[in-house]
């Protein structure tokens, strides 16, 4: 197995969490997309410590951290969403402009 | 040199004579109004001291001679000093004794004329000023004090002559008075501060010892001292032309005019040619022609003018001018003697003529001779008064003015000035006619008039009683080949001169002027001796051009009024009020106003328009860029996300190609 | 108490003292507020007293009861008094006008009725004269100098004629008192700030010749008197100077200011103008401009002399066409002090000391001259001499002394005024070696001429306002004659003038020396 069969399925994973990012309606989609980016990233955090043992050390550091924050993202996240919902009866984003100039 | 003494104590107080009246004014100003006479009893006091003391101090010089001088310093800046002090010589000692009996016999008189006045203290008390800015004047050791009894004299000539100030034209005569004396003191203090400057000291005894020396330090300057002094002496004396003042001053009261315009201010001019007199004989005798030359002109003008004239006091102030000329003359002439001889004698006769012109004008309640006539039985001592002045001042023998005149006419013919000589024998002619006419007018036919005539009080008869007795025996002090003695009382100076002579009988001469002068009473007795049935016809001479050209006096008083004094009073001194209101003070308001206009520009435009306009667009623009700035919220989160990864993706190629 | 010096710092600063406390009192003490007014005027006035009587006259040339303190050591300004021959004669009339001022005002406060602030300010406006003749430090001389200012601004700003007047050849109406003051203010101040880079100037300049630079007015004196500032440079820094001081004297052309400043001011305010501060001007002439930069002057003196006359024929013409009294005896101060300013171009001992003594006679003779008409147009309620006459008849003790003052005015012998005139024109004859004798005696005969129209405006003013009948519109009105307070502040007036002119060596006695020292420091002598 080399580095790069993971890189390049980091970086494909990554581009489909962007594709969700940018195209989805729905915001749980949405935060789902993100997920996915946070994964890839985690992937390739732990490829490359995988690969480069001595030199990258904090690479496995690095991605708990990384699924935590992603965690707490998701929770909170998901509790504007619901509250969104709650109050508007939809969970489009592209509705969601209020804070706009 | 010339015997004399010192003097003694008599010469060392003398300053008393100059301090006493001015200390005699504070009494009158402070405490007159009190008094019983209200002040004038310390007035007549004060001038008696002063003419005892002269004539004590002309006694010693008559027997002893005295020559003392003494100054004490009141100030020095620089190499000026200035020193009021006092000189008796035999000049000063014969004006003292002029002044002193004129000064005490006019009071005197004044007690009963200005009774019942408006402001008899006031009278008194600037009538005692005057009598010491005189003794000032003629005590003086230096031109300084010269220069402030000069003035001081000035002063109380303007006070007195308007007196009575509730009429305007009263007041006016002061101010012309004042006026015309203070432009002809602009030669006297030109000529003081050349002389002073040249010789280093303002001294008399100084500056007349560089004169009879001929110091080279008064060489370039002392014929045009000479001149400038002579100037001034015009203006006190009234010589042509300004001697427009002297009949105006007559609006004075009566014995101001008797005291001041006739025995003694005027007579400063003269005194101080003759007090220079070294100078004149010596280093400035090149100027002296001008001295004849208006004193000639003066005699006869004024003379003439006393012709036609109404006012009684009018034709004595005329005649005063007259005889002045006659002093002047003499003096330019080399005739020292001469001229303080006729001072001295005019003093006396004059002055009585003005004290009878007053005693007159007092019963008549009118100055004009229309109003008077056959007054002679009504008055009988201003009768004889008025005769023996008149006489006098007609020089007939043996009155006091015949030695005197006829002294000045031999003077002027043997000294070269044959020409003055006969405008003298014609001014007398001249004056033998006003004087017949005065008298003949107003002595002589019938009072037409309603005003109950007495004679005066005894206060004022005995004065001139008095004088009356001078007219005829003041001119026996000097008769030459008999008895010289006033020659020899001025001759004592502490310098002596040359071309100082008395003259002899000149018996031509003597009997050619007494025959003019005894033909001039003829004709004004043919003329005026007849009565009529006004007193206004009994005026008969009229010459056709001549009388009213002297009406019009010649017309100077109106060409100076034209030419002088309107236009500095009117246009020159309203176009220098214009300029500095419209053009000097425009400049300044203009300043103000353009500093405004300037500073409305600088706000409205520079600041409000312009500096303030790049801050405000500064702000403007700043407010757009952020107007466009924030159309890039558009609260859609997917674009946020969009432009976050295209900003990631252009980082990392950034980064790739530049590492 | 006066050989360390406190004396003099006393005299100078007792009455601003004066004015704190009585900023301090209730507005409605009058009591007190009059009271702390005369002592702290009376005060500077028994010192001088006693300094006439410890004043050393034969070293009147050397500054006496000094003090040199330092002040400001950055810029090496010092507090450095002391008066002289020449500074001593003002001082002492400073002090006794400012007394008589307050003394005469305690009867008669200008409208409107605001006795504590006016005494105040009368106050404050006595240490800024005093401070001014005193002062021998550049820096406190311009401080005094400026301060002089502001108390005659609120004078004639706020207790002054109210009346509109039309500013003439503008469309503009103004208050006359608001006009004036601002007009008075801006243009002394314009030639202020000229003044003050003179000053600046010499002062850079003197740090090339001494160890450090210095406002020190003896020590830059030292300095002109060799040498040390000639060339374009003294040519600026007169130039500078003079327009500082032409402006105070006044000199013509500069002289506009002072006609609207008297109308619109109140009596005390006029008085005080023109008896004191004029003299700030020309006595700046002497004190500062002769002799720090003599060459200059020398150079300057001719076209001095020629603006002297010109302000004295100039002054006695507008005289003789003005209507309002005041305005008049405004015109008569320029002619008067041309005979002061042709005394100081003639570069002489006579000259120079004609000058002081005119400056002294002339505070007498006008300060009393605005008191009378101040008085007169405070009980008439005019000042058109055209409604004033017969005054004599109405109001005799008030129309005595405006003669006598007059009189006095034009110069007559006897009288405080004659010295002054008459001094500088043999000054005039023969000034200083060097200067074009031409001009200078043409002057003279000038000034001699300006003596006779003098003699003309005064003899018609007094005919005009006091002689004559009254006029008919003052039939029914009771005019007090002259009350106690005037009487006691116009007696001393009259006693000095007087006094000064039989025995002008109550001037000449201190003011000798000290002009001779410096004529000789200055000019070789």
């Amino acid at each position: 197995m080399s580095l790069v069969q993971f890189l390049v399925l980091g970086a494909f994973m990554f581009s489909l969490g962007v594709y969700g990012l940018l195209i989805r309606r729905n915001a749980v989609m949405v935060l789902l997309a993100i997920e996915l980016m946070l994964n890839a990233v985690n992937l390739n955090l732990i490829a490359f410590e995988a690969a480069l043992r001595t030199a990258f050390a904090g690479g496995q550091i690095f991605a708990i951290f990384v699924i935590t924050v992603a965690a707490a993202e998701v929770g909170i996240g998901l509790a504007i969403v619901l509250l969104i919902f709650r109050n508007r009866r939809s969970a489009n984003v592209d509705e969601l402009d209020v804070m706009r100039w | 040199m010339v015997h004399a003494t010192d003097g003694g104590w008599l010469a060392q107080w003398a300053w008393l004579i100059v301090v006493v009246p001015f200390l005699a004014m504070a009494v009158i100003v402070f405490f007159g109004k009190r008094m019983p006479r209200k002040g004038a009893e310390v007035a007549v006091a004060a001038m008696g001291f002063v003419f005892v003391y002269a004539a004590v101090l002309l006694i010693l010089n008559i027997t002893q001679g005295v020559i003392y001088e003494h100054s004490v310093q009141v100030a020095q800046i620089g190499s000026v000093s200035i020193e009021w002090g006092w000189v008796v010589d035999g000049l000063s000692t014969m004006m003292y004794f002029v002044v002193g009996t004129l000064s005490f016999l006019v009071f005197t008189y004044a007690i009963g004329y200005m009774k019942g006045d408006v402001r008899v203290t006031w009278f008194f008390a600037a009538f005692t000023f005057f009598a010491g800015s005189m003794l000032v004047l003629v005590s003086a050791p230096n031109l300084m004090q010269l220069i402030v009894g000069w003035e001081g004299v000035g002063l109380a000539s303007y006070l007195l002559i308007g007196h009575y100030w509730e009429e305007k034209e009263n007041s006016s005569a002061g101010m012309k008075a004042f006026y015309t004396n203070k432009i002809a003191d602009i030669g006297l203090i030109i000529g003081a501060i050349v002389l002073g400057t040249a010789v280093g000291s303002f001294r008399y005894s100084d500056i007349l010892d560089a004169a009879a020396s001929n110091s080279s330090v008064l060489v370039p300057v002392a014929v045009l001292a000479g001149v400038l002094l002579f100037i001034g002496a015009m203006g006190k004396s009234a010589q042509f032309p300004f001697h427009v003042w002297l009949p105006d001053a007559m609006a004075g009261p009566t014995p101001v005019s008797s005291l001041m315009h006739a025995a003694t201010m005027v007579t400063a001019g003269v005194y101080l040619i003759a007090r220079m007199y070294p100078l004149y004989a010596g280093m400035a005798s090149d100027m002296r022609v001008l001295i004849v030359i208006i004193g000639a002109i003066t005699l006869l003008i004024a003379g003439l003018l006393a012709i036609v004239q109404d006012d009684l006091k009018r034709v004595l102030a005329y005649s005063t001018v007259s005889q002045l000329g006659y002093m002047v003359a003499a003096l330019g002439a080399g005739g020292y003697t001469a001229g303080l001889f006729h001072l001295w004698t005019h003093a006396f006769f004059k002055g009585l003529l003005f004290l009878t012109a007053g005693s007159i004008i007092h019963a008549v309640h009118s100055n004009n001779m229309s109003d008077m006539g056959g007054l002679r039985k009504r008055m009988p001592v201003t009768f004889w008064s008025f005769t023996s002045a008149s006489l006098a001042l007609v020089a007939i023998i043996p009155f006091a003015g015949f030695f005197s005149k006829d002294e000045i006419l031999a003077t002027l013919g043997h000294s070269g000035y044959t020409w003055a000589m006969w405008i003298g024998i014609l001014g007398a002619f001249i004056t033998a006619f006003y004087m017949g006419r005065a008298m003949f007018l107003t002595f002589f036919g019938t009072y037409k008039g309603d005003a109950h005539v007495h004679e005066s009080p005894a206060v004022m008869a005995v004065p001139m009683a008095i004088l009356g007795v001078a007219s005829l025996v003041a001119g026996w002090v000097n008769i030459p080949g008999v008895y010289e003695g006033f020659h020899h009382w001025v001759a004592v100076r502490a310098i002596t001169f040359p071309s100082f002579a008395s003259e002899g009988f000149d018996v031509p001469v003597m009997l050619t002027g007494l025959g003019f002068a005894i033909v001039g009473v003829i004709v004004a007795y043919v003329a005026y001796f007849r009565d009529a049935d006004t007193q206004f016809a009994r005026d008969r001479i009229r010459i056709p051009v001549l009388w009213p050209l002297l009406e019009h006096k010649y017309y100077l008083d109106d060409l100076y009024l034209a030419v002088l004094v309107n236009p500095i009073k009117g246009p020159i001194a309203r176009a220098v009020n214009w300029t500095n209101s419209y053009i000097i003070d425009g400049i300044v308001n203009g300043a103000g106003v353009v500093a405004r206009l300037v500073a409305r520009f600088v706000y409205g435009d520079l600041d409000q328009k312009g500096i303030d306009l790049a801050v405000n667009t500064a702000a403007i623009v700043t407010g757009s860029a952020g107007e466009q700035t924030r159309r890039l919220q558009t609260g859609k989160v997917q674009q946020y996300a969009a432009m976050t990864v295209a900003g990631a993706v252009l980082l990392v190629i950034a980064i790739v190609i530049f590492t | 108490m006066l050989d360390n010096g406190w004396g003099l710092s006393l005299i100078v600063f007792l009455p601003i003292a004066g004015a704190l406390i009585i900023l301090l009192t209730p507005k409605k003490n009058l009591v007190a507020i009059k009271a702390f007014g005369l002592t702290f005027t009376a005060l500077p006035v028994l010192l001088a007293a006693y300094m006439i009587a410890r004043f050393d006259y034969g070293a009147g040339s050397a500054f006496q009861f000094g003090t040199d303190l330092s002040w400001i050591t950055s810029i090496n300004a010092r507090y450095h008094i002391g008066v002289d021959g020449i500074s001593f004669p003002m001082l002492v009339l400073s002090t006794v006008l400012t007394l008589l001022a307050v003394i005469y005002t305690f009867n008669h406060w200008p409208e409107p009725y605001n006795p504590k602030a006016f005494m105040a300010l009368i106050l404050v406006l006595g240490t800024a004269m005093n401070g001014t003749f005193v002062a021998l430090d550049l820096v406190l001389f311009f401080v005094f100098f400026e301060l002089v200012l502001l108390p005659m601004y609120f004078m004639i700003g706020i207790w002054g004629d109210k009346t509109m007047m039309k500013v003439p050849g503008f469309k503009i109406e103004a208050e006359t008192r608001l006009y004036a003051a601002i007009k008075f203010f801006v243009f002394t101040l314009f030639g202020s700030a000229f003044m003050l880079l003179g000053f600046l100037a010499v002062y850079y300049r003197s740090g090339e010749y001494l160890a450090s630079r210095t406002f020190d007015i003896p020590k830059l004196i030292e300095l002109g008197s060799s040498g040390a500032f000639t060339g374009t440079f003294a040519f600026l820094v007169f130039g500078a100077l003079f327009l500082g001081f032409a402006v105070k004297v006044p000199m013509w052309p500069l002289h506009s200011w002072l006609p609207d400043a008297h109308t619109a001011a109140p009596t005390v305010g006029s008085v005080l103008l023109a008896g004191i501060m004029l003299k700030l001007g020309s006595y700046g002439f002497i004190r500062i401009s002769l002799p720090i930069l003599p060459q200059e002057a020398h150079r300057w003196a001719p076209a001095i002399a020629i603006l002297a006359v010109i302000g004295i024929i100039y002054g006695a013409l507008a005289c003789l066409a003005q209507t309002d009294m005041k305005r008049l005896i405004a015109f008569s101060s320029v002619g008067h002090m041309g005979f002061v300013m042709l005394g100081i171009s003639t570069l002489t001992v006579v000259g120079i000391n004609a000058a002081v003594i005119g400056m002294v006679a002339h505070g007498l003779i006008t300060g009393l001259l605005f008191f009378v008409a101040g008085s007169m147009s405070h009980r008439y309620h005019t000042r058109e001499m055209a409604r004033l006459g017969g005054n004599q008849t109405l109001m005799p003790k008030m129309g005595a002394i405006l003669g006598f003052t007059a009189i006095a005015s034009l110069g007559l012998p006897g009288l405080a005024g004659f010295w002054g005139e008459f001094m500088s024109l043999v000054g005039s004859y023969s000034p200083a070696f060097g200067l074009n004798l031409g001009v200078f005696r043409t002057a003279m005969v000038f000034g001699a001429i300006g003596t006779v129209l003098t003699a003309g405006y005064m003899l018609w003013m007094l005919q005009r306002v006091n002689l004559g009948e009254p006029s008919s519109e003052w039939g029914g009105h009771a005019l007090v004659d002259a009350d106690a307070y005037e009487l006691t502040a116009w007696v001393p007036l009259m006693v000095l003038i007087v006094a000064v002119g039989v025995f002008p060596k109550l001037v000449f006695g201190a003011t000798n020396s000290a002009v001779v020292a410096l004529v000789a420091k200055a000019f070789g002598g």
